[in-house]
């Protein structure tokens, strides 16, 4: 054991891998209330870690070139051992991945995890989020099929509503050609295995530094340093490591059954992850009778397709994600956790929810006239939730916050 | 080492022209890689014009041509059908082809065609560049009870009536374009070239 200690010491001495594994795990304090929302941290991280080592092992059979691309992912699903597996863990990764995120975000809407001094880990958060969505969207693109060529179709073509010819020179500098071609498959497959993973991961990292330079929020909402003991600990707080990393580890079992569950059992999710007419190889002449998006973009399509003007659907879907980001600025509350909000933020917060979920079913179905006229008024909540933030949160009358968190074991 | 006697000033001025020198250099690098998105060489070489047999089309049918990789349009209307356009004026979000960019000039007419008869449109929806889709039938259709034949777009809903001139209360806000063409001869129709017999 000396030895060990001895060894440690020398690697201390010249790199600080001790220091660092207790100011991030042994001697980091956690609140001690930590409910269900906060496994999908963790879940989140442990579905990155997923999407690179499937992702890794699919670039090794998989051809980047519109000849041969989807031939290349049948040949993964038929010819390659275990081949099926590592594409459904990849392309059911991409699904839970978005959920865990889902919930993630849920999660400090509801406590308030964005508010003061949080902001900058919202805003790295997004960015991962945004970022994430153009890594699914390009990874979307990859097998070559029917939805591949015209998802990228319509989505490329968003960036032509803006003005003065720049938009559509913009559309042919992005595509690198006159149409979706190999082109644009090749440095999506550049973009999507290298340039985008390295960003994402590194965002990742300045979440998490900045997440413990001022600590995790929780359910209460309270500031759990104001009351230490007598080292310095704070007293409603608990060590990651080994507390949270083991009551992580039940999550994330449970998380992987239902993940399994779908990915053995269910890996095309009825229509919504694997949509069937990617089935079909890309036919540049023909766009499929239905077109989708895949589930986790269906809220921001429903709100483009809402609204009956070309440049105004574009502007309301990017202004969607945009609003996200000045969160932090819009909520005018006193308090932090929806626990102790007065009762118009708590109406609010759930049908914002509905609208959204809602709005994500709407964004995967056919434009009827009710269908149009329900993603109408789910945006309208969507834009009212955060757009009459400032006015709610702060005539409403709040409850009091406690000192002490309530309770966690 | 000491402090004393540091020349800021002289340090700040090596730093802002470094600084300087550096963001040109970068300026210039980032040409390479931000012009290398461009099409290709190649990709501009593959506008090559496409000649199609237009005989086969009966009066009412559509057939589908390729040309750049895209699809093309070729319609026969019948006589009834071109007589039905005038009176759909005022559904139109611009049916006197106000935007100039939408057809060659000789197709700038309420048939927007060289031949009253047959149209030859691109088939990239206006709105987001999904193929609309053919429904010839003067029938009531889902997406429009009062429909009197043209294009549907599955993608996002746009209309467009059978010389491509796009419905109010469409996604989409210009007409479908017309593609430069001509006439080699009486049944052979050449997508890429606007001059006849050129």
């Amino acid at each position: 054991m000396s030895k060990l200690n001895a060894l440690m010491g020398w690697v201390d001495d010249r790199l600080p891998v001790t220091q660092t594994y207790e100011k991030h795990m042994s001697k980091y304090y956690a609140p001690k209330n930590f409910n269900f929302w906060y496994f999908f941290g963790v879940i989140s991280m442990l579905m990155l870690v997923n999407q690179i080592l499937s992702g890794i092992w699919l670039t090794m059979n998989f051809t980047p070139s519109s000849e041969a691309a989807f031939a290349s992912v049948e040949y993964i699903m038929r010819d390659v051992e275990w081949g099926w597996l590592i594409r459904y863990m990849h392309s059911t990764g991409a699904t839970f991945f978005f959920v865990a995120v889902y919930l993630h975000m849920m999660r400090a809407l509801l406590y308030g995890s964005y508010q003061k001094p949080r902001e900058l880990i919202w805003i790295f958060g997004m960015l991962i989020y945004l970022l994430l969505m153009a890594e699914a969207f390009m990874g979307y693109v990859l097998p070559w099929g029917q939805m591949s060529y015209w998802g990228a179709q319509v989505i490329i073509s968003l960036f032509g509503v803006i003005p003065f010819g720049i938009g559509d020179a913009l559309v042919e500098w992005v595509r690198g050609d006159f149409l979706i071609s190999g082109a644009t498959l090749n440095r999506f497959f550049a973009l999507h295995v290298i340039a985008l993973p390295l960003v994402i991961v590194a965002l990742v990292v300045m979440h998490l530094l900045a997440l413990h330079e001022v600590g995790s929020n929780n359910p209460d909402g309270v500031d759990i340093k104001k009351h230490k003991d007598e080292q310095g600990k704070p007293l409603d707080g608990v060590p990651f490591h080994p507390y949270y990393t083991v009551h992580d580890m039940v999550g994330i079992v449970v998380f992987l059954m239902v993940f399994c569950s779908v990915m053995f059992f269910m890996p095309e999710g009825g229509g919504f992850m694997l949509e069937y007419a990617n089935f079909e190889p890309a036919n540049g002449l023909k766009t499929p009778e239905h077109i989708a998006p895949v589930w986790y973009f269906g809220a921001f399509y429903a709100i483009l397709r809402a609204i009956p003007d070309k440049l105004m659907g574009v502007v309301a879907m990017g202004g969607a994600i945009a609003i996200l980001f000045v969160l932090p600025w819009l909520d005018k509350s006193p308090v932090r956790s929806w626990r102790y909000k007065g009762w118009i933020s708590k109406i609010f917060i759930v049908v914002f929810a509905i609208a959204f979920v809602l709005l994500t079913w709407l964004g995967t179905q056919p434009a009827t006239d009710l269908n149009t006229l329900l993603a109408r008024v789910s945006s309208v909540i969507y834009f009212g939730f955060f757009l009459l933030m400032p006015i709610y949160t702060k005539i409403e009358k709040t409850k009091p916050v406690p000192e002490r968190v309530t309770g966690g074991h | 080492m000491s402090q004393d006697g540091v020349n800021k000033g002289r340090r700040t001025l090596l730093v802002g022209a470094t600084a300087a020198v550096g963001a040109v250099g970068a300026g210039f690098v980032a040409v390479p890689f931000v012009k290398s998105w461009n099409p290709s060489e190649k990709a501009k070489a593959a506008g090559a014009p496409a000649k199609v047999d237009v005989s086969k089309i009966e009066p009412g049918a559509m057939l589908t041509a390729e040309w750049r990789g895209k699809p093309v349009y070729i319609a026969r209307r019948t006589e009834e059908a071109l007589a039905t356009l005038p009176a759909l004026n005022d559904r139109l979000k611009d049916p006197e082809n106000s935007v100039k960019d939408q057809q060659p000039a000789y197709a700038d007419n309420i048939n927007r065609s060289r031949k009253p008869e047959l149209i030859v449109l691109l088939g990239v929806c206006t709105h987001l560049g999904c193929a609309p889709k053919y429904f010839a039938e003067v029938k009531p259709e889902p997406f429009d009870a009062d429909w009197k034949g043209g294009w549907f777009c599955p993608c996002h809903g746009s209309r467009f009536d059978l010389s491509g001139r796009v419905f109010n209360g469409s996604p989409a806000s210009t007409n479908l374009v017309v593609p430069p063409y001509s006439y080699e001869s009486e049944n052979v129709v050449i997508i890429g070239v606007d001059e006849e017999n050129a």
